[in-house]
Parts: C-alpha cells; structure tokens; sequence
C-alpha cells in the first residue's frame, strides 16, 4: 500500500482508566490504545496494523506526571518525553532519564510520544527500554478488574513483545531512587535516518566509599529483538574498582545476553552491532563512572 | 555603480504568504463535486499482468469509476521522451530505443509502483480502500536491479525494442586519451559508485483536474516545474487540443527536478476527469512519491586519470553505466550524456577526455534530472579523480588543482570535452578560501589528532557546472526536443503598477522577489508596486520552466529586454511630448530628463498615463504600454567555485561528522545574495547528504527498501554545520545582467569535497577509496580492513626478518 491513508477504525475517547479497560475487553484484542501515536499510527496509516478500534489515552485525566518521594520517581504513563527531558524532578532523580528523552527521535516527536507508549510498543531500537531497565522500574498496570506490578525485568519478551496482556492498560512508571555514589549515563549510535538507536546503552554504576563497584545495571537496546540486561558485563563490574581496563573487560561481555540475535539490516550488519555493542558499552560505563 | 534593488539582500515578498499558511498548493485545490483518485501501484518489479479483476472493489462504499490501463488504452497515449539521442548527432552510437511507457500499465508491469489501475471514489479514504480489493493476477517475471548487470546478457529483458536492457550507447572523445595514458609516468584506475537518490521535495506530487463539457476546457493545477510543457504535452499524448487545455502550477512546495516531467498521473487524472465529466483530485503519499516520482544518479563508473609525475594532468576516461530505470522519463537520456560527459573536462587543461556511457533499463523506479542532474555525477568523477592522482604522486591536492586549473578568460573558452565555456577564474575561488580556512594549522592539528581516536580530514573540490539550459539550437542538436528559451511580459497599468510575467516557473526559489527587483531597478519604481506572475498557461503565452539554473540567466534576459521595450516607448513619448529627439533624453531615477536640461522632465506615472489617455502620442505610435519578449542565448553559463571540507571519523565507530564547511562560488553578478545564500546552503546539505547518508537501496527483488524515512535519511540541520560562505565575481559575458545562476552548485561541489576529506583523514590507513554514502560501518570495516592489513604486513616483515636471521645463522 502507497497510499499512507488508515483502513477504517472505531475511535473512542474515554475519561477514565477504568472505561479504556472496559472498551479494551469488549473488543476482544481487536483494539488498540493510542498514546502519543508515534509509534502505532505510522503501521495503521501504512495497514500495516488494522486495528478495529483506537482508543485514545489522552482524554484520561491524570496519567501524565512526574512525582518525586522517598520510594523514588512516579512517572505517568502518558508523560511526554518532552516532559521528561524538561522535568528538573527527573533530571535530580534519573538524569539519566532526561538525558536519554532528549536522545529520542527530534522535538516534534518529542511532544507527542510517551513514556508508557515506548515501553508498552517495546520497539527493538526505541531509547526508553533499556534505560528504565537500567534503572530498575517497576509497571504498574490496570484491567477492568483491578491492577498489578510488574518488574521491568521481566517486561521486555520479544521483538514488539511486552508482559503487558491485551486487556491491561500500562498507568505508572516508578524509578527506585538511586543510592549515593552513583553514575549515569545512555549513549547510542543513532540511525541516521530515524534518530532511533542502531546501539544504545544505558548504565546505572553505585560505588562504595573505595571506590568498588557495590551496584551495577547495564542495559542494552538496539541489537537485539528488545531491550536487554548485560548481566554478564554487570556481574564483571561488582566488586571490583572500576579501572578502564575493568571497564573494557566488561563491555566486551555486553553484547552476551544477544548471543546471535543480533539485528541486521541495512543500516547495520550483526557484526557492526556487535562491535557497536562493545564500544558503546564502554562509553557508557566510562560515563556513568565518571559522573559518580 | 549604485543600484536601487539589484544586489540587496530584499527578503522574500512570498515569505509572509507561505509561513502563514495562506499559499494554495495543489491539495488546496477544492472544487464543487470533485472526486478522489488513488491509484493500485504494483508490489512486483517485474510481472506480467495476466488478468485484473475489479468486482471486489467496484462494490465497495463510495467508489464512483474504476478505470485499468485496459480500458483507458487509446486515450492515454505513451508518455512522451523530451531528450532523444539520435545517431546523428555524433555522440551517438545508434538511434536511442524508446519503449512505450503506457501512463496506466497493461501488459507488464516493470518497476514495484508502476500503476495498473486507477480507482475513482468520492473521499480519498474510501478510495484507498476499494483500491486495496483490486486483485491482479499476475505472473513474475525475472528482475535486475543493477544498472550494470542489466546490460549482461542472461539478465531478465524489460523492453523487446531494447536488447541487452541497454537504452543507447553515446560518448565524448576530445584529443586521445589512449595515447595520452602510453606515455603518462602515472595512471590511477578507481571504480565509482554514484549511488540513486530520492529527491525529497517538501511536498509530494498532485494533480487536480477540471472538465468542462460546455467548453471543452481541461484545467489542470499540478505540482509541477513546467505548465507549459506539461500542457504541450498532455495535448500532445492525448489529443485534446493545446489551447483547451489550460495548466496551472499553484505554490509548489519543493521538487528538485523531480517535478520537471510529464507525469503518468497527470494524464490518468485529466483524462479520467473528462470521461466522467467532474473534477478528480489524486495527491501522492510519501511513500508512493518514493516510489513513484523519479529518482536521481545512480551511476556506476570505471575511470582512469593519467599524467606525469610532475602534477601535470594529460588526461581522463569513463565509462560509466547509467541506469534509467523501467521507462524513460521525459528529460533521462540527457542527463547522464550532455549534462554529464561534457562536463567532465572540469576547470583543467587536460586535453585528452575519454567519456563512454551506456544508458540501461532495469526494474526500479524511472530515474531522471535531481538537483544538479549529471553535474554532480561529473564533478564527483573529476574532484575524486583529481585527488587520487595527487595522493598517488603524494602532492598536495591543491597544488595539483592549481597547476592543472585552466588560465583565466573573459569571453569563452573552448575544453576537451568540445564545449565552450563563457568566462573563468579558477584560482579566485581558491585563493578567497583559502583566506578563510588555515590550511598550514590545520594539517598540524590533523597530524596532532592522530591517536585522540578522532581523524581529521579536509577535501577540496574546484567545481564547475553549467546552467542557463538554454541555447536552443545547441540543445536540439545534441537531443532536447523543444525549445530551451524563455519569455517575459511587462504589462504597465494605467496607475503605473506593474505586473511581470515569466514564464519560468519558481518552486521554492523567490523568483517573485528577484525578479521584482530586476524590474523594479529597471523602471525606478518601488518593488510593491510590482507583482510577478507565473505557473499558469492562461496568464504567460509560453514558457519552458525552471530548471537547470537558468530562470534569471534566461528568464531574467527575457525580462530586461521586455523592460528595455517599455522603457524605449516611454522615452520616445516624454520625447514627443517635451519636444526634444529622443535620444536626448535619459531615464533616472524615475523620471525622463532632457539630457543637460535638468528641470525639464516628465515622471514615470505622468508617461504611463500618456501612454493609455493616447491624447498626443508621437504620430503612428500604438497605445498602452507593455512589451513581451522571448530570449534565446548565444551559449551555457558556467558557474564555478571552490568549496572545502572539513571532518572527524571516530575511529572506534566510523562515524563521519562535518566539522567545518567553506564554500566560495562565482556565480557571476549576483541579484539577491540572500536568496543565493539560501540556495548555497540547501544545495550544500543535499551534496552532504548524498556523501554521507542518503541512498536509495533497492533488493535483489526490486523491492525498494529504503522505502520511507524511516530509512532514507535525509539531511537535516543537524547533520551540517554552519556554513562559512563567500563570492567571487566573474560575469557571464552571454546575458546582460552578466549572472551565471545559483541552483545548483551548492549540490554539485559538496559530495566530492566531504568524499576526499573523509579519504585524507583516513589515507595515512592506506583508505584510497570509499563509495558514498558513508555509513558507519562502511568506514569502520574500512579502518578495521586496513588496521588488520597493515599488521599482517607488520608480522610478515617480522616473520621475514627472523627467518632471515635464522637462516644467517
Ligand atoms: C520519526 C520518528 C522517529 C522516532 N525516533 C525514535 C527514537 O529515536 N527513539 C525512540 O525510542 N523512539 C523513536 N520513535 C518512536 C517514538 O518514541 C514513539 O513515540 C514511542 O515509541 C511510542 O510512544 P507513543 O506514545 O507514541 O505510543 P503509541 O504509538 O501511541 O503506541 C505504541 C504502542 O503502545 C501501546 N500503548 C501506548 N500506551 C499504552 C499504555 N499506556 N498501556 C498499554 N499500551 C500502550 C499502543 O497500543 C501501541 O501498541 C520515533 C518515532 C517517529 C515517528
């Protein structure tokens, strides 16, 4: 199809969570929520999603947000990143958050896509994932029945893949403060084209008063078919000073987790990602250790 | 010499329209009735239709007509070639072949986006929708992709009138290049990859088409470069009358030369709107404009370069593939000949040119004219070319250029390739850049760099190209089939206000400003007093378009002799009517003076006024005032400059960022350098953008893979510094106003400057050449690839010496 204009859809606008949740079931998975859009109405005006209905979160009073209390960061799911990157709440709490919402995509984006939206879409090059990975989030997420919590650990499933069922809908992202002596940082090796990460990687590092790494969680999306863990680079990390040759040694474990799932298109082969992995790896810890 | 407009930065008198939103462009087009076209395109690349069935999707909601290629045949005609290379003409081998190229497909279809059928709804949704139950049945069909390939003879066959897939085969032979090459001390050898390019206008293609059955009237507005060609040839495909067929370009957001052709869709939607006797509107989607509108370059070139070890250049040879896609678009078989192989002397002595050129068919979208159209594809040839000889004798690239650079003229000058320039300064440019740019400190912080994990490199490219398409003659000769030259009207109004026609047609470039200006200067009167019209074949009697750099060279001739005209009446009625000869009085500052006899004069309204009362008018003198003029000029103009490069590759990643961007062009007299900036700067972006990014990527089975931009990427402010500009001035010695044009030649010197820097930061790898575009990974496996040689060397050597120490003991 050339034509870039939408199948037909059902729209609805509903003014609570509880009425999405409800309209949600009654389509049977034939439905679609609609956040900021940047992500789903590009595939629905290609057909290359025709869902029977949208139904538009931003009616919703009360899902875009950024609290800051003892238990951390409460960030809304319909946040915008422009939200994000301009919240001296979150740049205090997770600058690292900030910094990477700055990293999506340009300004126009920027103000309509959401935070939930990029989890919940779970794009295998999309920025956010591996940084709330880093970072430790929790979801929490609403059904018509009631709502639950879910690690960001095990969040991320498959390529365009999350945890999230069809009838729930994502509501809260919530950021564990971070320990003192902490650093970090995202960088990624941005697709030319659509801004969106060909690598990126995100690092949380905590120090002891030593100078010994106490914490470490090293994120990384882009190269594989969703954002991953490098637990393997963080196990290297623990317990030892963080020398560059530390450093080194743990980036070059960070593409483990992919093994050979590695992207490749034509942007960037699965050997370049690989390699990418690595030096951004080290760029990332470098950085983060640096801002401790 | 103090102008009153000429040479001021004006600001654009159309920028308050197109950033409040009030412009009209084709999609504002609303009329009473009017229908929605879209269009089923084919997701094959080469195919025989075997049956298309339209049951499905004639019975679905809002669907009006449904027209395949089948039932349309006999009123659509063929689209028509402009640009035929013919054997005559001595650079031709044969008569050119030229298939049909049916607007509506029906037998085969040869390209993914070749369009089979058109359906007809009364909202362009709904039209989408029935267009996507449309089954064609089809059977597929090999399909090659490569313009090279395409010639072999086991490819798949796109045409049976074109053997071996190959168009025509034309060439350039000045002096004797293989002669040269026997006795030069050096020849390099180098494989080049002009890469295809989608020309991104801002606003897509569209067409809204009007019939009126009382009249017999066709109105078509079309996004388009050309109205009056389109109209020519619309009459001339489909038979309606010319002068029942009224063309109107509204505001056109952009096209690069992607809009400068009869478009397949601009017959399907008028000819549509005629059989169903209402309006039909068809707006292109981004993504069908990737596939759809034409695409630009893709050359693959085997050159050599010969000379003496001195730095002497004797002489250059190509041969080049040029792939032209499934059909010939309207101007492709004189972009990748004319615009390219006679370009391709450069700025230097050298007088031996050896240029062969095979124009191919293959099963990818029609490519055509993009921002400086075989230009670019010369100039990269030459300024990579020039460099590796250079590198190769290691001199410095400038000295080479400057020892090679052909002695400056004033009034033409004969190159190997057989054409004539018009005036030339080569070193200026040079010289001016390299005011601005330290040379000597950068090689030492190029030097220093190394091992920071950053490569600094700096490329240089002394272009030239050629603009001011025009000289008819010339141009029949070597293929274009109409007339290059352009016309004017000044119509003076009785309260003086001026209205100018042009029959160039503006597109982004501010021609209602710049040649307000022209004007304004010429008849001393303020520029809001003057309004510029153009874009519609009701309004201007003819008129070739824009395109090729040459509205002010050609149009703007066109204007000051129309201005002339009107000022010479005017004179000779303040003459009669102050009674003195005509030549007696001069025209300043708005007002006839009787030559040393300051306080008699006449002001410019009180003539105007004279002109239309027509109370004492010298004696057989017309009434009324206005003038139209046609201008055909003698030769090209020949624009020229020096630009230099500057980046940083990151060792670790290969990425390739511009640092630093110098650019000095000498682009004759200059009408606006406000405006020429703007075209400066777009153009630069667009040559970076082809050397660093851009590339349209098509799979082994014709399936475009960089099909949005998602994955095309295209330049943006981002991707480019700020630029550091600046002129030299050489007029053209071929039109009064002694310019050269501006388009262009942002575009054609920026691939080859940032492509040589990007070699010199990484030539001390033994890197000798890269194809554009310069991915990341494309220099990453390069530096990985000449890391990895250099070390095996290393150990080879070392391995040598032990066993030779070995062996001595
Ligand atoms: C030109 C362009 C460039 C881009 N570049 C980048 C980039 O550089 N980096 C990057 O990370 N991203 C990039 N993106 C994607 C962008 O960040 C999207 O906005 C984001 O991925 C999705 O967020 P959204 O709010 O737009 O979600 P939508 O598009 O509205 O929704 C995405 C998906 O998530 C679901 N969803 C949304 N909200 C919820 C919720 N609260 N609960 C459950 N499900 C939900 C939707 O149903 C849908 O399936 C780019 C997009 C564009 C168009």
């Amino acid at each position: 199809m050339t034509t870039n204009v939408a199948a037909s859809f059902q729209y609805h606008a509903p003014s609570s969570v509880e009425e999405a949740c409800r309209l949600l079931a009654k389509y049977k998975g034939g439905a679609k929520l609609l956040a900021g859009g940047h992500s789903l109405l590009p595939l629905v005006k290609l057909r290359l999603a025709t869902p029977e209905a949208l139904i538009d979160l931003s009616r919703i009073k009360g899902l875009s947000y950024v609290k800051a209390g003892r238990k951390g960061l409460a960030i809304g799911a319909m946040t915008t990143y422009y939200d994000i990157e301009s919240s001296d709440v979150v740049k205090k709490a997770a600058p690292v958050l900030a910094d990477a919402a700055a990293q999506v995509a340009d300004t126009q984006v920027r103000n309509a896509g959401t935070l939930g939206g990029s989890l919940a879409h779970s794009d295998p090059a999309g920025d956010l994932p591996a940084v709330v990975l880093a970072l430790g989030a929790e979801l929490e997420v609403h059904t018509a029945r009631g709502s639950r919590t879910i690690s960001v650990d095990n969040f991320f499933r498959d390529l365009l893949t999350t945890a999230l069922r069809p009838n729930e809908v994502l509501t809260e992202i919530r950021i564990p403060p971070l320990p003192a002596r902490t650093g970090t940082a995202y960088v990624k090796l941005a697709n030319k084209a659509s801004h969106y990460a060909v690598v990126g990687v995100a690092a949380v590092v905590t120090l002891d008063k030593a100078g010994v790494c106490a914490a470490a969680r090293v994120a990384v999306t882009g190269a594989g078919p969703h954002a991953v863990r490098a637990k393997r680079t963080e196990r290297i990390l623990i317990g030892k000073k963080l020398s560059a040759l530390v450093i080194r040694r743990a980036a070059e474990r960070a593409g483990a987790e992919i093994g050979d799932g590695f992207n490749s298109d034509i942007h960037a082969s699965a050997e370049y990602r690989a390699a990418m992995t690595i030096v951004f790896a080290e760029r990332a810890l470098t950085e983060a250790v640096g801002r401790v | 010499m103090t102008t009153a407009f000429i040479g001021k930065s004006v600001r654009r008198t159309e920028d308050p329209r197109l950033i409040t939103g009030k412009g009209t462009y084709v999609d504002d087009v609303k009329l009473l009735g009017m229908l929605h076209m879209a269009l089923v395109r084919s997701p094959h690349a080469h195919a025989r239709i075997k049956k298309i069935n339209v049951s499905r999707a004639s019975k679905a909601p809002g669907v009006v007509a449904i027209f395949t290629g089948a039932d349309l045949q006999g009123q659509l005609g063929s689209l028509p070639v402009g640009w035929v290379l013919k054997q005559a003409d001595t650079h031709t081998k044969y008569d050119m072949k030229a298939p049909p190229h049916p607007p509506l497909a029906f037998e085969k279809v040869r390209y993914v986006g070749d369009a089979v059928a058109a359906v007809v709804a009364n909202d362009p949704y709904l039209a989408a929708d029935a267009a996507a139950l449309v089954d064609v049945d089809y059977e597929l069909l090999g399909v090659v992709t490569d313009g090279e390939k395409a010639t072999k003879r086991d490819a798949p066959q796109l045409h049976t009138e074109a053997p071996d897939n190959t168009c025509f085969e034309w060439d350039v032979h000045g002096g004797d290049y293989e002669g040269a090459a026997k006795k030069a001390q050096v020849v390099v050898k180098q494989k080049f990859i002009n890469q295809r390019l989608i020309p991104n206008a801002m606003e897509t293609r569209g067409v809204v088409a009007d019939y009126n059955t009382g009249t017999n009237q066709i109105t078509i507005w079309t996004s388009t470069q050309i109205p009056h060609l389109v109209r020519l040839l619309f009459a001339a495909v489909t038979g309606h009358p010319e002068q029942s067929v009224r063309v109107i370009a509204p505001e056109v957001g952009g096209a690069f030369g992607s809009k400068l052709y009869l478009y397949a869709e601009e017959i399907i939607t008028g000819m549509i709107a005629k059989n169903l006797a209402r309006p039909v509107k068809w707006v292109e989607g981004r993504q069908e404009n990737y596939l759809a509108t034409t695409h630009g370059r893709d050359h693959i070139t085997y050159g050599e370069i010969c000379g003496d070890k001195d730095g002497t250049i004797t002489g250059l040879k190509v041969t080049t593939y040029a792939n032209l896609g499934a059909y010939l678009s309207t101007f492709a078989p004189g972009i990748p000949t004319v615009l390219f192989g006679l370009m391709l002397s450069g700025v230097y002595k050298y007088p031996n040119v050896s240029c062969k050129v095979y124009g191919t068919f293959t099963n990818t979208t029609p490519v055509d004219a993009y921002r400086g159209a075989g230009r670019p594809e010369a100039t990269y040839l030459v300024e990579r070319m020039v460099d590796a000889f250079a590198r190769e004798l290691a001199r410095d690239p400038v000295a080479v250029r400057r020892k090679n650079f052909l002695p400056p003229f004033k009034n033409g000058r004969a190159v190997a390739t057989g054409v004539l320039y018009d005036s030339g300064n080569y070193r200026a440019p040079v010289d001016k850049a390299l005011e601005m740019f330290d040379y000597k400190a950068f090689r030492k912080e190029q030097r220093e760099a190394r091992g920071s994990g950053k490569l600094l490199g700096v490329g240089f490219s002394t272009y030239i190209e050629i603009c001011g398409m025009a000289p008819s003659a010339v141009a029949a000769s070597l293929g274009a089939g109409a007339g290059l030259w352009e016309s004017s009207t000044v119509r003076v109004h009785p309260t003086g206000k001026v209205t100018v026609f042009t029959g160039t047609s503006p597109h982004g470039q501010g021609h209602e400003t710049t040649l307000a200006q022209v004007a304004g200067e010429h008849l001393g009167i303020p520029m809001e007093s003057i309004e510029v019209m153009h874009g519609d074949t009701d309004r201007q009697q003819f008129g070739t378009g824009t395109f090729g750099s040459r509205s002010i060279t050609v149009g703007g001739t066109a204007l000051v002799m129309s201005l002339k005209k009107v000022k010479d009446k005017m004179r000779k009625i303040a003459a009669h009517q102050m009674g003195v000869p005509a030549k007696n009085v001069i025209f300043e500052d708005g007002k006839f003076y009787v030559e040393d006899i300051r306080e008699k004069s006449m002001d410019f309204g009180t003539v105007v006024g004279e002109a239309y009362n027509a109370k004492n008018l010298p004696p057989g003198m017309e009434p009324g005032l206005e003038a139209t003029s046609f201008f055909d000029p003698k030769n090209f103009t020949w624009p020229f400059g020096c630009h230099i490069a500057i980046v940083e590759i990151d060792e670790d990643t290969g990425q390739t960022r511009l640092k630093r961007y110098v650019a000095v062009d000498d682009i004759g007299n200059v009408i606006n350098p406000m405006i020429v900036d703007g075209m400066v700067h777009g153009g630069i972006a667009q040559g970076v953008g082809q050397a660093l990014q851009e590339g349209a990527v098509y799979g082994e089975n014709g399936q475009l893979v960089t099909g949005s931009m998602l994955d095309y990427a295209v330049p943006t402010a981002e991707d480019v510094p700020s630029y550091e500009t600046a002129r030299t001035v050489t007029p053209s010695p071929v039109n009064p106003l002694g310019v050269k044009g501006a388009g262009e030649a942002g575009t054609i010197a920026a691939s080859p400057a940032v492509m040589n820097a990007a070699i010199d930061a990484l030539a001390h790898l033994g890197i000798r050449h890269l194809d554009m575009p310069l991915r990341s990974e494309t220099v990453w496996r390069a530096i990985n690839g000449a890391k990895a040689a250099k070390k095996a060397a290393r150990s080879a050597t070392a391995t040598a010496a032990r066993s030779g120490r070995k062996a001595r003991r």
